[in-house]
């Protein structure tokens, strides 16, 4: 509790001096000649909060926030299952993995962002092309993350679970996907930022609605008010889905120990 | 015995492993023979390090040997058309899948198997109590004590009711009491059915405690059966009054008189490495 309010303090104390530092006026002008240039290049905290407030009171924001969320679980979705998918087939098959692994390093060293002009010429300038840019940066971290879990599965496990009789799809479910799946929630944090970056990047090169087509637009009127409250309502929602990553996984991985865990008699 | 075929017959075994760094292939078991008859408790004593664990693993058909065979009630095994089914495996390691509940654990063998979740469930709960973790059977494995593993292990192992029990030093990371618990509940249950067993261990103690036979193997490279030693004290034994009696210590002073030299060459080897 106190914890909180110590971290809305350090809030409060930096919108504070973003106001005082920003306000036409209020400071002598001490970098900028001209009064209302630290506006101009910063914006204004109250500016931008009633933006942001007219936003969601006009129901404008609802759309275009749809659109990104969309495009950013869909991305999501699609490359981890992907990545899961192709990095078990990977970590069991060693043939077919020695023979992929030069290219797999290649796609992975990749800078990927410049990929989406060509996914907005191949899917065009609709979602598909936000989340296709999406997939291809979800994909590699649940990958590389699986193939780790599926290789450091325990040999004794394996071999118990083998001579209890498992089949090779049985071995599969029980003891690859359990154990590879610790691996996968370790990284879904990270993905769910990359399907994000991946949705926003992609509706900011080309895009006719989204939050990111928000911010562009804006941006083309020099209008840096709207543009800081595009980032901060994509900051907010960006937590929001972090909150239910955890939500999942403290769901999923009830078995995992935790540091000095007792039981109230 | 009075049935032709041993439960389990390791003939002329020989393990050769290619070597890792450069050096010469390592041999750990060579000509090595070992029988099980059915319904006998059989020990395996050796130095550490001597390969006991690669013979056992020879005996699940985890592992193809370079040359010999396997023989499992009179039919052969090889290791590459699956294991021993008719053998239950107790780790040294800890084997227990920490994603399952203590229950689920329990009753992963059946569930292989394709057995009902409910007449599993009904089993595995029977199982639960016959080990003495009643009620235990919804914690996960790291909220339980190393003893309560082991017991764990030991009904998942039993569930399936194998033919032939294969451990590799079970209890040797116990403590001493709870080890001599283990030990007495292990007689019980062995009691109860008579399986046939090749117990693994480096504890020549143990091994007298709890065997109707026990084989020394020679220190590695290239491990042998050296020395094979019938226990004819009278059953049911509890191995902690046991050790105190005049004939198991005229066996352990014989059977550790062949092993002694045996202990002395591995421990020169691993100080000269």
């Amino acid at each position: 509790m106190k914890l909180r309010v110590l971290q809305f303090a350090v809030l409060a104390v930096l919108i504070l001096l973003w106001h005082v530092f920003t306000k036409p006026g209020l400071l002598p002008n001490f970098y900028f000649e001209a009064d209302n240039r630290a506006a101009f290049f910063f914006g204004e905290p109250a500016k931008v909060f009633w933006v942001i407030i007219d936003w969601f009171t006009s129901f404008e924001i609802f759309q275009h926030l749809g659109v990104t969320l969309l495009e950013t679980v869909l991305g999501f979705v699609i490359g981890a299952v992907a990545g899961l998918a192709v990095g078990l087939w990977l970590a069991l098959s060693d043939t077919a993995s020695a023979v992929t692994e030069p290219y797999i390093k290649g796609l992975n060293s990749m800078p990927r962002v410049v990929l989406a002009p060509i996914f907005a010429v191949w899917f065009g300038l609709g979602i598909w092309s936000k989340v296709a840019l999406g997939v291809t940066l979800v994909f590699f971290v649940v990958f590389f993350n699986v193939y780790q879990g599926v290789r450091e599965v325990s040999p004794t496990l394996l071999a118990n679970a083998r001579m209890l009789g498992a089949s090779r799809g049985q071995l599969l479910r029980s003891i690859y996907l359990p154990s590879a799946m610790s691996w996968v929630f370790a990284s879904l944090h990270n993905a769910v930022g990359l399907a994000f970056v991946g949705a926003v990047v992609g509706e900011y090169l080309g895009s006719s609605q989204g939050v990111g087509y928000l911010i562009l637009q804006a941006e083309g009127t020099f209008d840096i008010n709207t543009v800081f409250a595009g980032i901060i309502v994509l900051t907010g929602f960006a937590l929001v889905l972090d909150a239910l990553v955890t939500l999942v996984e403290q769901r999923l991985m009830t078995w995992q120990p935790r540091a000095s865990e007792t039981e109230k008699v | 015995m009075a049935t032709a075929a041993p439960a389990l017959a390791l003939d002329d075994i020989t393990c050769r492993f290619a070597a890792r760094d450069g050096g010469g292939a390592y041999t750990a078991v060579a000509n090595a023979t070992l029988r099980v008859g059915v319904g006998e408790f059989v020990s395996v004593v050796g130095p550490t390090g001597c390969g006991k664990s690669t013979l056992l693993n020879v005996a699940a058909g985890l592992l193809e040997p370079s040359s010999g065979a396997v023989a499992v009630f009179g039919e052969p095994l090889r290791a590459s058309s699956g294991v021993n089914r008719r053998a239950g495996y107790m780790f040294q390691a800890d084997a227990l899948m920490p994603w399952r509940t203590g229950l689920d654990n329990v009753v992963a063998g059946l569930e292989f198997r394709g057995v009902p979740r409910s007449k599993a469930a009904a089993e595995g709960e029977e199982w639960l109590r016959r080990v003495g973790l009643a009620g235990f059977g919804d914690r996960y494995p790291h909220q339980m004590s190393g003893g309560m593993r082991k017991r764990l292990a030991l009904a998942q192992t039993l569930i399936l009711s194998p033919d032939i029990l294969l451990m590799d030093e079970p209890f040797s990371a116990l403590d001493v009491q709870t080890r001599q618990l283990m030990e007495n509940e292990l007689l019980a249950l062995w009691a109860e059915d008579k399986k046939s067993v090749l117990f693994i261990t480096h504890d020549l103690e143990e091994a007298i405690a709890l065997s109707d036979r026990v084989v020394v193997l020679s220190a590695g490279p290239g491990t042998r059966p050296i020395g094979d030693f019938r226990i004819d004290l009278p059953r049911p034994r509890d191995v902690s009054e046991i050790r105190m009696t005049p004939a198991f210590l005229a066996l352990h002073k014989e059977i550790w008189a062949a092993m002694k030299e045996e202990v002395l060459k591995a421990y020169q080897r691993q100080k000269a490495a």
